[in-house]
């Protein structure tokens, strides 16, 4: 039964380990079995607990004294950080916090009973296969990211050391949240997150990096506080400290407003929702591997994963509009922005922001459709993300640029990472794989829960997706002469660790009505208590496959294609002033001038400043509106 | 049954023209003349185009943009010179920088004299070149019949892709 | 299940035979609307075979693929709908489709074809919302996504939805490439940034576009007739004569108005959708 907590010693340990290694060759054995390990393990558990679930107590009082005094040591740690950069708003956020959830632990705790302090159901277990997998892959990318990184910076300290002590750590935390029903727990984890993200930012230790990291401090402890405020009232008020209660105690009608708008804040903070979005954007300053980790499978899923689990609670007040709204209004706004962005990265964390916004949409929904399809999204988006990452960090280590204008014909320069991207990119969006099977069922679940205004920010949302998905995808397919070929410099642990990205994103489509089946539903009918079925129909899953299966066969086709025409190749239509081939024209002084071809970016029309502000006070007004609705109602 | 009579479609270039036959040749595409009635359009597109149309004379500046817009036209093609600077410079041939009738370039299969040429010439001369045309296409399919005949399938390789 | 497999193979087999006569038809009366006596009635079909026995040329070997891909999805597209499938995939199939021109516009790395490849993918967001807001307006009325299913409601649909199908209307101009809207790729004898998107495609890989756009028209088509069509046995007259005044509307519109910029083409259209489709939404809902 304690087998369980390997998923978080473990990592915890290797992470600890690592500290003290500064060897490279070490360091690599270290990481690699971790990380088969932590697959292996993730696997064998989720076969383990597949058919009979978990509900484990451990009633160990020193566990409960052993959080609360890392707690504390990491309450000084962070004031100390605070203080060494003259930073004051976190310390006050450090001490309320540390302050009411020691007071809650030591006077009234002990008098609520916690039935379980783990708890694994179908939903934990995608969890952990997510964060499992994709996280042990994306530490294994790190090994040789991290060497050329600072190969290429040599400002930088070498501190690779804390930097995979991290890694590690937050898969750890990353575990204990999704493992954890007690709420104290929970939190611990929660905030073991904040910290490690808050370090992970500021690797680099230069300005920007320092600056980008408190920003981040500052708004997950703000959502830590709502985290801290929410746990003291369900203990005090409904005398519950356990995750899995709040469901059937909203369905039996008990009054959950006010924990439901405070968690629901701890949420949106850590998913990155307007206006908490700051962070997630100031956090590409860090290195790849860390915004992959940070913004695909672990920290902002921890935010909706939250959130999908108080989502039946949601459905039932206006905790559910706040989170709907915060959600729709992030999901339109941030795709928007994320045209105007040349910084593949940049793009990556708009889109990020935008899919997580209708991740937080669906839970606040809240209804068995809406929370299918929120659950699927997790999946598809943490894989396929973190593909993009993982694809632009060895783009950028390949060709010292991450712009997407200098991707233009990557098809060409590197072939290989221009594939993974285009898969990752057709994963992200287009039909038939994955986002586009979710954003189809949540498209009908937004329209049967009658929520007429999110049904319009979806379609208007999903348009801008498609616009600056396809002009990346533009850019990588373009042609241009063969010699302009850079050569690729993948390593192994790139390769497995991408390829099974890749390979991933594309079978998962295929296994995702068994997903639907066997994980999915059986989780959401003991969610509702009753049995609703599958939200796509058979007859449709199967056209999708149908259209994958073509879409698969593109690749073989085209092969077939070239081998079978003969074309006459010509130089491109410019006017007849080409200069010889496809690269220079004759300008109007009868000089040679490059042909540079840029993609629309819009930025007059979708101004990134004006739309965020737009977003941060609706957002805000909305937020503070429920939020004293909710106090109004119970005062 | 060829559809290549059916549907000539043009690309007009004017090279070192008064811009006299460029309006008459403008004046074919208006409801008293009508070219579409017989399926001529106008396409301004070098790689859609059937015939090329060029008036004027062509100089120093423009001979490369004409030699490649009638390279990069898909075969069957045909070139029609419109008026008398293209078909020899006309009263230019003697400027400095001019070089002469389009012929100095690319092959020329109809000439159509005239300062400024008509509307009906530039016409007839379309449907001259629309003949030449049909027979070039005639020739380029008998051709391919042969090449097929022959055709060695060579290697195949991914790298030829690109 | 033999009925809809029949409509399928009817669409594939005569639907380009029905694209090109309508796109005949529509030069013929464009012609006469300008005074001129216009080409043949099966010029469309001249044109396509011409170009089918034309040498094949490109900028590079892989852009003609692309083009392919386009039309076999388009195909694949319009007998999802023809089939009387789910609404929503046929327009997530659309969007496929769609994704293959533009792809092999800017595979071609040639300055109009990118673009008309942007331009197109401008249009594509711009008509997106609405297309969707369609489909969903039939769902709130019918309570299905399946195309059998809306056919067979018990009046006909743009009784209920005047609002959205004055809204696809307006982006179905841009579907028909027709004036004022047709930025990234103009038909007959217009010329928009050289040829736009189609700039680099020449002889067969053209006529693939060119047939691709007829099966393309007909489904849309398809789009208006269900908005005209229910129960009743005979209605599905009524929805062939509101598809051939609706095709020449749009005719007159094409032959009447001057091209829009893309920001006017954009933004007309997503506020289209809003007060359009959006209203009509909402007094759906309110009504239930």
């Amino acid at each position: 039964m304690e087998s369980i907590l390997f998923l978080i010693i473990f990592p915890l340990l290797t992470g600890v380990a690592l500290l003290f290694v500064r060897n490279d060759s070490i360091r690599r054995i270290i990481v690699r079995t971790a990380a088969f390990l932590l697959i292996i393990a993730s696997i064998l558990i989720s076969v383990r607990y597949f058919d009979s679930g978990l509900e484990l107590s451990l009633h160990k009082e020193w566990i409960n004294y052993g959080m609360v005094a890392i707690e504390l040591a990491l309450a000084v740690l962070l004031i100390a950080i605070s203080i060494k950069h003259k930073k004051y708003l976190p310390i006050l956020l450090v001490i309320i916090q540390t302050t009411i959830i020691n007071w809650y632990e030591f006077s009234y705790s002990h008098e609520v009973e916690i039935h379980a302090d783990i708890v694994i159901d179908r939903f934990s277990l995608i969890m952990i296969l997510i964060t499992g997998v994709i996280g042990s892959l994306i530490c294994v990318y790190a090994l040789k990211y991290m060497e050329d990184y600072h190969h290429h910076h040599h400002e930088i300290k070498d501190r690779r050391n804390l930097f995979f002590f991290l890694l590690f750590v937050f898969l750890s935390a990353m575990f204990g949240i999704v493992l954890s029903n007690n709420l104290l727990w929970m939190y611990f984890f929660w905030e073991i997150t904040t910290i490690c993200s808050f370090l992970l930012i500021g690797y680099t230790r230069q300005d920007i990096a320092v600056k980008n990291s408190f920003k981040a401090l500052i708004m997950n402890l703000f959502g830590g506080f709502g985290f801290a405020a929410a746990i003291m009232y369900l203990g005090y008020v409904v005398e519950i400290q356990e995750l899995n209660k709040l469901p059937a105690l909203a369905q039996s009608g008990i009054e959950l407003l006010i924990p439901a708008v405070l968690l629901a804040i701890a949420g949106l903070s850590k998913s990155a929702q307007m206006p908490f979005s700051g962070w997630l954007l100031g956090a590409m300053v860090a290195p790849t591997p860390s915004s992959a980790l940070l913004h695909s499978s672990t920290m902002v899923k921890a935010g909706v994963y939250l959130l999908i689990r108080i989502a039946p609670t949601l459905g039932y007040n206006v905790a559910g509009i706040l989170v709907m709204m915060v959600g729709g209004i992030t999901f339109f706004l941030a795709s928007l922005m994320a045209i105007t962005k040349s910084d593949g990265k940049k793009v990556l964390a708009y889109s990020t922001i935008s899919n997580l916004g209708l991740i937080v949409a669906c839970a606040g929904i809240g209804s068995y459709e809406s929370i299918w399809a929120g659950i699927l999204l997790i999946i598809f988006h943490a894989i396929a993300k973190s593909l993009m990452f993982l694809s632009v960090g060895t783009v950028e280590h390949s060709m010292g640029s991450r712009d997407i204008e200098d991707m233009h014909g990557l098809i060409i320069k590197l072939p290989a990472m221009a594939l993974m991207m285009v898969i990752g990119i057709a994963g992200m969006f287009l039909a038939p794989f994955g986002m586009l099977i979710s954003k189809w069922a949540a498209l009908k679940a937004f329209i049967d829960s009658d929520n007429i205004l999110i049904v319009l920010i979806l379609v208007f949302g999903s348009a801008s997706t498609l616009f600056y998905w396809t002009k990346w995808l533009g850019k990588l397919v373009a042609v241009l002469n063969k010699y302009e070929r850079i050569p690729a410099k993948l390593t192994f642990d790139e390769w497995v660790s991408m390829g099974t990205h890749a390979l991933l994103t594309v079978v998962v489509c295929f296994i995702f009505p068994m997903i639907g089946n066997h994980f999915i539903e059986p989780y959401l009918n003991t969610q509702f208590a009753q049995h609703l079925g599958s939200v796509i129909s058979d007859g449709n899953i199967k056209i999708m496959s149908l259209m994958l299966g073509m879409v698969l066969l593109i690749p073989l086709g085209l092969i077939v294609f070239v081998t079978l025409k003969e074309d006459r190749i010509v130089t491109s239509y410019m006017g007849g002033v080409n200069r010889g081939d496809n690269r220079y024209f004759t300008d109007s002084k009868g000089q040679a001038k490059h042909l540079y071809l840029s993609n629309w970016y819009m930025e007059k029309y979708f101004n990134e400043a004006r739309l965020s502000t737009i977003g941060n006070i609706t957002t805000s007004a909305v937020i503070i509106v429920i939020f004293f609705m909710a106090l109004g109602g119970v005062l | 049954m060829s559809f290549l009579k059916k549907s000539p479609w043009i690309i007009h270039y004017d090279g070192t023209s008064c811009n006299g036959c460029d309006i008459e040749v403008l004046a074919c595409l208006t409801p008293l003349y009508d070219v579409e009635r017989f399926g001529v359009v106008n396409t301004g597109n070098p790689k859609h185009a059937d015939i090329l149309l060029i008036t004027g004379s062509v100089n120093e500046q423009n001979k490369d943009v004409v030699w490649q817009i009638f390279n990069q036209m898909p075969n069957p093609k045909v070139v029609v010179a419109v008026g008398i600077c293209a078909t020899s410079g006309g009263i230019f041939a003697e400027c400095y920088n001019v070089m002469g009738g389009v012929d100095k370039i690319i092959p020329v299969d109809v000439y159509v004299p005239g300062c400024a040429a008509r509307p009906e010439s530039i016409i007839d001369g379309v449907v001259k070149a629309v003949e030449i045309l049909e027979e070039k296409r005639a020739a380029m399919t008998k051709k391919r019949k042969m090449a097929k005949v022959r055709r060695v399938s060579g290697p195949v390789s991914l790298s030829n892709m690109f | 299940m033999a009925g809809s497999m029949m409509s399928v193979l009817l669409y594939i087999f005569l639907g380009p035979l029905v694209g090109g006569l309508i796109a005949g038809i529509d030069r013929k009366i464009s012609a006469r609307m300008q005074g001129r006596y216009g080409p043949p009635l099966l010029q469309p079909f001249y044109d396509v075979l011409k170009l089918l026995s034309k040498e094949s040329i490109a900028v590079n070997g892989i852009q003609n693929f692309f083009i392919f891909c386009f039309l076999i999805f388009i195909i694949f597209t319009g007998s999802l709908f023809f089939m009387g499938g789910d609404i929503l995939l046929v327009i997530f199939a659309l969007t496929l489709s769609s994704i293959f021109i533009v792809l092999g516009a800017f595979s071609a790395n040639s300055a109009y074809s990118s673009i008309g490849a942007m331009r197109e993918l401008l249009q594509m967001m711009a008509y997106e919302p609405m297309v969707l807001l369609t489909a969903i307006g039939f769902y709130v009325v019918t309570k299905s996504f399946n195309i059998t299913d809306i056919m067979s409601f018990e009046t006909p649909l743009v009784l209920y939805l005047p609002g959205i199908f004055l809204g696809f209307t307006y982006i179905l101009t841009m579907k028909l490439r027709k004036s004022p809207f047709d930025i990234s790729m103009s038909h007959h004898a217009h010329q928009e940034v050289v040829k736009g998107i189609t700039t680099e495609f020449s002889g067969s890989t053209l006529a693939m576009i060119e047939i691709a756009h007829w099966y393309e028209n007909v489904f849309l088509m398809g789009f208006i007739f269900l908005f005209f069509v229910w129960k009743m046995p005979g209605s599905w007259i009524i929805g062939i004569i509101a598809c051939i005044l609706l095709y020449f509307f749009e005719i007159v519109i094409d032959n009447a108005s001057a091209r829009y910029k893309w920001q006017l083409a954009f933004s007309s259209s997503w506020i289209a959708a809003a007060a359009l489709g959006f209203t009509n939404l909402l007094i759906l809902f309110l009504m239930k």
